[in-house]
């Protein structure tokens, strides 16, 4: 039965690497602690090159020149670890993690799906690469070898099944036993022995090591030799789709806020498409800092609802950019979280003679730029409320149903649904009116000179009230007249506020 | 005597240098594959006619045939003269039929409840409310004073620029009724050139509704409204008021008053045929708008 493992070397430094590729090309060490008494916790390729370890201080390290420091961020290296973790689990549903930095896959069967071992292998190797880690894989016929193979070997490795211990045999027991006081013990017993390979121990006897070294020596011995001790215990994680950085100056631009949104954006897009996922919801939440030295001020936070699950982080950034841009966050930012509610791909299938629609990745920019335009709230679809109040509506997010019926193209049947149109007067016009015989007579705006002049004929008045139990209740009467203006006859309705102080005003006009 | 001897397309108006280059240009062209495979004009095809959206108004789609996809519609009339109403008409036919539809409205002055009583399907219809809401200021903006209506305009043709390049939507509707003339006759003929350019070759009719004619020669179609004449106004209305009106008096109730008020619509600009088109009027009949929703009287 094959495995494959997938490890991530300097872990911790590969998860800030993850967030900030740029760094990639330098040498990186991850710092620990509480200043001034920060050590050296990791540090990659590079770093080692220029002879700097774990454990040295940062004033040692500060004397090297180019070499980028960063503090260790927990949050960056669980959404590292959740991306291995989706990384293995897009190639095979059976998937143990082993370690923070470590990762174990059944592959049987899928070599029906993703062609050979080897492949199988560069294809995990790949796909992590796109994810923004660098890692060994290593792909065996038994847990153990697949695991010290990736921990022992740089970049992929494929181990034939009979062959593990002539190929783990090279590997230095350093890497059998990785850290702990137990693991000195044994590392000195066995330098003391003249013992430094995988294979010089694979070929002492069982039962001299056993007398020596107990259970746990021939434990060792199974190991060095490739053999499974166990099975691969399958993990489920919860589902959780976010991304953090502590940023290390507070940013006032919403440009450079933008390219570190990106980086999220694409990684969290990734993780996604690694699972067959897509975005249903957006929250962006922010820390604020209010200027004082180191002193915390509040999180500011927004949320951006898809009306369709969509997977672009480039439509993503635009989306977030346009509504940062009307709610801005009022304070440098020194800290940004991204968490992306995830949701099944929508399946999408059109037909030759429906009706055309807007693409709705468009049509979500095109909405956000729109309420840009004209503000928040002012481009939707209008919902007629249930009330009697009059013009009582609300505007909801526009999202056109799929049409079904394909008939879009023909002109069809014509209703000769022809209804008077009112057009609405916003805000309504206020009004001086001359009554005769309690019914207007002549109206005058103060406002707009062109409305005045003698009414012709007014038909009204119809009363309609309501809402008396609110504050804001309303009772008005309603006439319908056809003005004499200077060049034409128009046709308004006038209303009596008779809550609002008695007031004359002309709601609308008929066309 | 002596004679010329007459070279294959000889020309006896020309002299002979220019005959000789005439005949050469044409044995070139004959022998040319690339030149004889350009269309003469007169064998072009016609330009194949669009696909029409309904106006609603079957009396008005029997006019002009209804609102040509790909083009630009102008439909205007002055105050009370009925473009509202066919305007409506028009989008809930749309609605209708499956088509995502746009209200780009200059003034803000649509009414929901005039759109429900006309069928519009609100669930297909983004209404793109633009008010004097001063947009953002640029780099290089001075930050001059714009006035209300120019501001309205300014964000009119930005949302509509946005929603044509967008594209997918059925019908495109620019309200740019209620804004001064003054205002309206800013917008440059650039812009309309631009709109009409971007809904061409698409599925996008484009209807442009004002007080005036606004979009000059970029418009395909153009529909004029205008009211009965003005002595026959009164009489138009089914409804004639009587000083008995009010509470617990005789008189109608205020849905049936525009019952049957009459609309006139002239078909004034056509491009879609290649003969000159001959203005054609026609005139139809609203109901009222509280009949059509089902509402009893208020």
């Amino acid at each position: 039965m094959p495995f494959a493992c997938i490890f991530v070397p300097d872990f911790p430094v590969e998860a800030i690497l993850r967030a900030e590729p740029d760094l990639r090309s330098q040498a990186v060490v991850v710092l620990e602690g509480q200043p001034p008494l920060q050590k050296i916790s990791a540090v990659n390729e590079d770093a080692r090159s220029r002879g700097v370890f774990p454990g040295m201080t940062r004033l040692q390290v500060e004397g090297c020149e180019s070499v980028a420091m960063r503090d260790r961020s927990e949050l960056q290296e669980s959404a590292a670890q959740r991306a291995l973790f989706d990384c293995a689990q897009s190639f095979s549903p059976r998937v143990e993690q082993a370690a923070p930095d470590t990762v174990l896959l059944d592959l049987s069967g899928l070599g029906a799906l993703f062609g050979p071992l080897p492949k199988i292998a560069r294809d995990i190797s790949h796909r992590a690469w796109e994810m923004g880690l660098e890692v060994n894989v290593a792909a065996a016929f038994t847990l153990e070898a697949a695991l010290l193979a990736a921990r022992g070997f740089t970049g992929v490795t494929v181990i034939p099944q009979g062959k593990e211990a002539d190929i783990l045999g090279s590997l230095p027991l350093e890497a059998l036993l990785a850290g702990g006081a137990e693991a000195e013990t044994f590392l000195q017993t066995f330098s003391r022995w003249g013992i430094r390979k995988f294979r010089e121990l694979a070929a002492l006897p069982e039962v001299a090591l056993s007398e020596r070294l107990g259970q746990r020596g021939l434990e060792l011995q199974r190991q060095t030799r490739g053999v499974s001790a166990r099975a691969l215990v399958p993990s489920d994680p919860p589902l959780i789709f976010e991304e953090g950085m502590e940023l290390e100056f507070p940013l006032v631009l919403l440009e450079p806020l933008a390219f570190v949104m990106s980086r999220m954006l694409d990684q969290l897009c990734a993780r996604l498409q690694a699972r067959a996922l897509a975005a249903q919801e957006l929250h962006l939440e922010m820390t604020l800092e209010n200027g004082r030295a180191g002193q915390v001020a509040a999180s500011f936070q927004r949320t951006i609802r898809l009306p369709v699950p969509l997977l672009d982080p480039r439509i993503f950034l635009k989306l977030l950019q346009l509504d940062l841009k009307s709610h801005p966050p009022g304070a440098p930012v020194a800290k940004v979280h991204l968490r992306i509610e995830p949701a099944k791909p929508r399946p999408a299938q059109n037909g030759l003679f429906i009706p055309c629609s807007p693409e709705p990745e468009k049509l979500e920019l095109t909405l956000a730029r729109i309420s840009g335009i004209v503000g928040a709230g002012r481009a939707g679809s209008p919902h007629l409320l249930d009330t009697h109040r009059p013009h009582a509506f609300q505007m909801r997010h526009f999202t056109p149903p799929v049409a079904k019926n394909g008939n879009g193209g023909s002109n069809g049947s014509v209703n000769n649904n022809l209804v008077t149109a009112l057009r609405i007067l916003r805000p309504p016009i206020a009004v001086t009116v001359n009554l005769q015989n309690g019914r207007p007579s002549h109206i005058a705006s103060e406002k707009r000179n062109q409305i005045a002049g003698e009414v012709l004929w007014a038909a009204g008045p119809w009363r309609s009230s309501g809402d008396w139990w609110e504050q804001d209740a309303w009772m008005r009467d309603e006439w319908d007249i056809a003005l004499q203006e200077k060049t034409s006859i128009v046709l308004y309705r006038l209303i009596h506020n008779l809550a609002g102080g008695g007031r004359w005003m002309l709601e609308g006009a008929y066309d | 005597m002596s004679t010329v001897p007459l070279s294959p397309g000889y020309s006896p108006l020309l002299p002979a240098g220019i005959a000789d280059k005439k005949a050469a240009a044409l044995a070139h062209i004959a022998g040319s594959a690339r030149l004889i495979a350009v269309r003469p004009a007169s064998r072009l095809e016609v330009r194949p006619r669009p696909e029409m959206l309904s106006t609603g108004v079957a009396e008005l789609d029997a006019v002009a045939g209804g609102v040509p996809r790909g083009c630009l519609t102008e439909i205007y009339g002055e105050a009370s003269s009925g473009k509202t109403s066919v305007l409506l008409a028009t989008i809930a036919a749309a609605t209708g039929h499956e088509e995502s539809c746009v209200l780009i409205d200059a003034s803000d002055s649509f009414d929901p409840t005039s759109g429900a009583a006309a069928g519009i399907d609100f669930n297909r219809l983004l209404w793109v409310r633009c008010n004097d809401r001063k947009l953002p200021l640029k780099k290089n903006d001075v930050g001059t004073r714009a006035s209300s209506p120019a501001l309205k305009l300014e964000q009119v043709l930005k949302a509509t620029d946005l929603i044509l390049q967008s594209g997918g939507f059925g019908l495109v509707v620019l309200d740019l009724a209620g804004i001064p003339e003054k205002f309206v006759r800013r917008i440059p003929l650039t812009s309309w050139f631009r709109f009409q350019r971007a809904v061409e070759h698409t599925k996008t009719a484009l209807l442009v509704i004002s007080e005036f004619a606004c979009a000059q020669t970029c418009a395909t179609v153009g529909i004029k409204f205008e009211k009965q004449p003005a002595g026959k106004q009164p009489a138009a209305i089914s409804y004639q008021p009587s000083n008995k009106a009010g509470h617990g008096s005789e008189a109608p109730s205020h849905a049936l008053v525009f019952e049957n008020m009459p609309v006139q619509a002239e078909l004034v600009r056509s491009r879609l045929e290649r003969k000159p088109m001959k203005s054609v009027t026609t005139v139809f009949k609203s109901r009222s708008a509280s009949l059509a929703a089902g509402f009893p009287d208020r």
